[in-house]
């Protein structure tokens, strides 16, 4: 009991991490159709820019944090702008592989500047961890999992009550239509971008305390995010935190249970079975082709 | 108010409206009618903005509306109802007459929004009893009447009209061309586009011909009513009683 009790609180944490990250996904996926491959890469900027920030340069932790994911945010922007607007032939496919090649680029630019060893940082928090029933659960997993339901919340209020998120609902449902309308489309392309960049960012400086950051941590938990975007149905903010949540516990039940080399393998297993038999995801519209 | 020079547009290669000159005077209720595929709505598209390429001049109010995406000759005061309705379909209808002020609200939040909701509300009544329903639950008609409020939510100088009555029950029709009518005597500028060429003369002022990109006939509406050559070409027999029956069988090809 004991065992099975730690194994959900490690696979909760590991969970809300990829719901973060598949927010992200969602997000983008919701105003452009676009599956943007170089979202982990800005998980790994906003670690890796929370550790120079808080240790490197002893900035205060609250400023720190706040420094760090509009950092991330302002590169997202630029990314959208330099790379993704001035493209002469906007198809998906020209898109996608541009995304690719930010990854590429990124993840080089990662390894320039904080180098091939792996960071950390201390907790956030000096609480001691909670037993429950002889399971231990950090202060850590705490933060991190209100993080994460707060961060949906607020986006889900963002898109639900707020006009300029309502554009954003309008310019995804229809270009032609949020145009005549007078939304102005590009600037909501731009917002969608900045938003899901920055929910990266977000990502990324929850988990540097309790994993060791470095410049290639993108690539793994871009998937994993991928992966629980899918699973919940891209698009869908409340898909993209259960899918989360249930990518993360059953990924760290089967690492605990059967072996942790299959801690990956479950996550690429449900992909591809989600795949198969429900495209969409759990919460995914029926038809992924609505216009 | 509207003044159109030479205007050619093109899709890719073909070009589908071949030096069409039009103008459209102030509190205007002007109809564009012509068989499908004569660049009716070609026209309009270039006007809001949706298609780019084209040449000659197209002045609104004065100032040259090329180079302009749609959103920024929205900000200048056309507003296009587009052909299909597009409303936004998950949304409800509410949320769609607010996107319908986005233009406006952004610089100024408080922008009598309200007032103009009633306004739209008034005009509309159904639209008040499904405020809050998705707006792709509404019918047809309903939802012309929504793509309507909402591109008066704009509060445009003037109204692009495509098609607004295409695929509408006859009671809806009507319902339609009477909003048109309420407008044109609040002194809305309109310019409309409408295969019914009938009803779509009936309430203009004037009214333009096109046939396969070039204007064929232009005059007061009432004028182009009364020309037999327009009648029989465009209106139709089935919608002009007054015809004798000679005419009309002659215009079936039939011979006493």
């Amino acid at each position: 009991m004991q065992e099975l009790l730690q194994y959900i609180f490690s696979g909760l944490t590991n969970g809300a991490i990829y719901a973060v990250i598949a927010l992200g996904f969602s997000i983008l996926y919701g105003a452009t159709r676009l599956i943007n491959f170089a979202h982990g890469e800005f998980v790994m900027l906003g670690a890796l820019g929370l550790i120079t920030l808080w240790q490197g340069l002893k900035i205060p932790l609250a400023i720190a944090l706040v420094l760090a994911v509009l950092g991330v945010a302002l590169i997202g922007f630029l990314f959208e702008r330099l790379a993704i607007r001035t493209v002469s032939r906007p198809e998906p496919i020209v898109l996608i592989i541009i995304t690719v090649g930010a990854s590429i680029f990124l993840r080089g630019v990662g390894m320039l500047v904080w180098g091939k060893d792996a960071h950390s940082a201390p907790a956030f928090f000096s609480f001691a961890p909670i037993d429950v029933m002889g399971a231990k659960l950090l202060a850590q997993s705490i933060w991190i999992l209100v993080v994460v339901v707060a961060l949906t919340f607020a986006l889900h209020a963002f898109f639900k009550k707020t006009l300029v998120g309502k554009a954003m609902t309008a310019a995804s449902i229809s270009k032609k239509a949020a145009w005549l309308t007078g939304i102005p489309y590009e600037w909501m392309i731009l917002l969608a971008f900045v938003l899901s960049t920055a929910t990266g960012a977000v990502a990324g400086v929850i988990i540097t305390p309790i994993t060791m950051c470095s410049y290639d941590m993108g690539t793994l938990l871009g998937l994993k995010g991928f992966c629980s975007a899918m699973l919940g149905g891209l698009g869908s903010l409340w898909g993209a935190l259960a899918g989360g949540i249930v990518l993360g516990v059953l990924e760290s039940l089967g690492a605990g249970f059967l072996s942790s080399g299959y801690k990956d393998a479950i996550a690429f297993g449900l992909l591809l079975a989600i795949l198969y038999i429900r495209p969409s995801g759990i919460f995914g519209a029926k038809d992924l082709h609505r216009f | 108010m509207l003044k159109i020079t030479d205007l050619k547009c093109y899709y890719g290669r073909i070009q589908a409206v071949k030096g069409i000159t039009l103008s459209v005077g102030p509190g205007e209720v002007v109809s564009l009618i012509g068989a499908n595929g004569s660049g009716k709505s070609t026209v309009l598209q270039a006007v809001c903005g949706l298609l780019q390429r084209w040449e000659g001049t197209i002045l609104f109010q004065g100032s040259s509306v090329k180079g302009l995406n749609p959103p920024e000759i929205v900000r200048r005061g056309i507003s296009l109802v587009p052909e299909g309705r597009m409303i936004f379909a998950p949304l409800s209808v509410l949320d769609n007459l607010k996107l319908g002020a986005y233009s406006r609200s952004r610089k100024n939040p408080k922008s009598n929004f309200e007032e103009d909701l009633e306004k739209a509300l008034t005009l509309f009544p159904v639209l008040r009893e499904r405020i809050n329903q998705p707006a792709g639950t509404l019918s047809g008609g309903e939802q012309q009447m929504l793509a309507v409020s909402r591109a008066l939510m704009a509060r445009p100088s003037m109204l692009l009209l495509d098609e607004p009555c295409m695929g509408l029950a006859p009671m809806m029709v009507n319902k339609i061309l009477d909003t048109i009518a309420l407008l044109k005597s609040r002194g809305m500028t309109i310019l409309l586009v409408e295969q019914n060429a009938r009803a779509a003369l009936q309430i203009a002022d004037r009214g333009y011909v096109l046939e396969t990109g070039k204007m064929v006939y232009e005059g007061r509406a009432a004028d182009l009513l009364a020309d037999p050559a327009i009648t029989n070409a465009y209106l139709g027999i089935a919608a002009t009683p007054k015809m004798k029956p000679e005419t009309a069988a002659a215009s079936l090809g039939l011979t006493f």
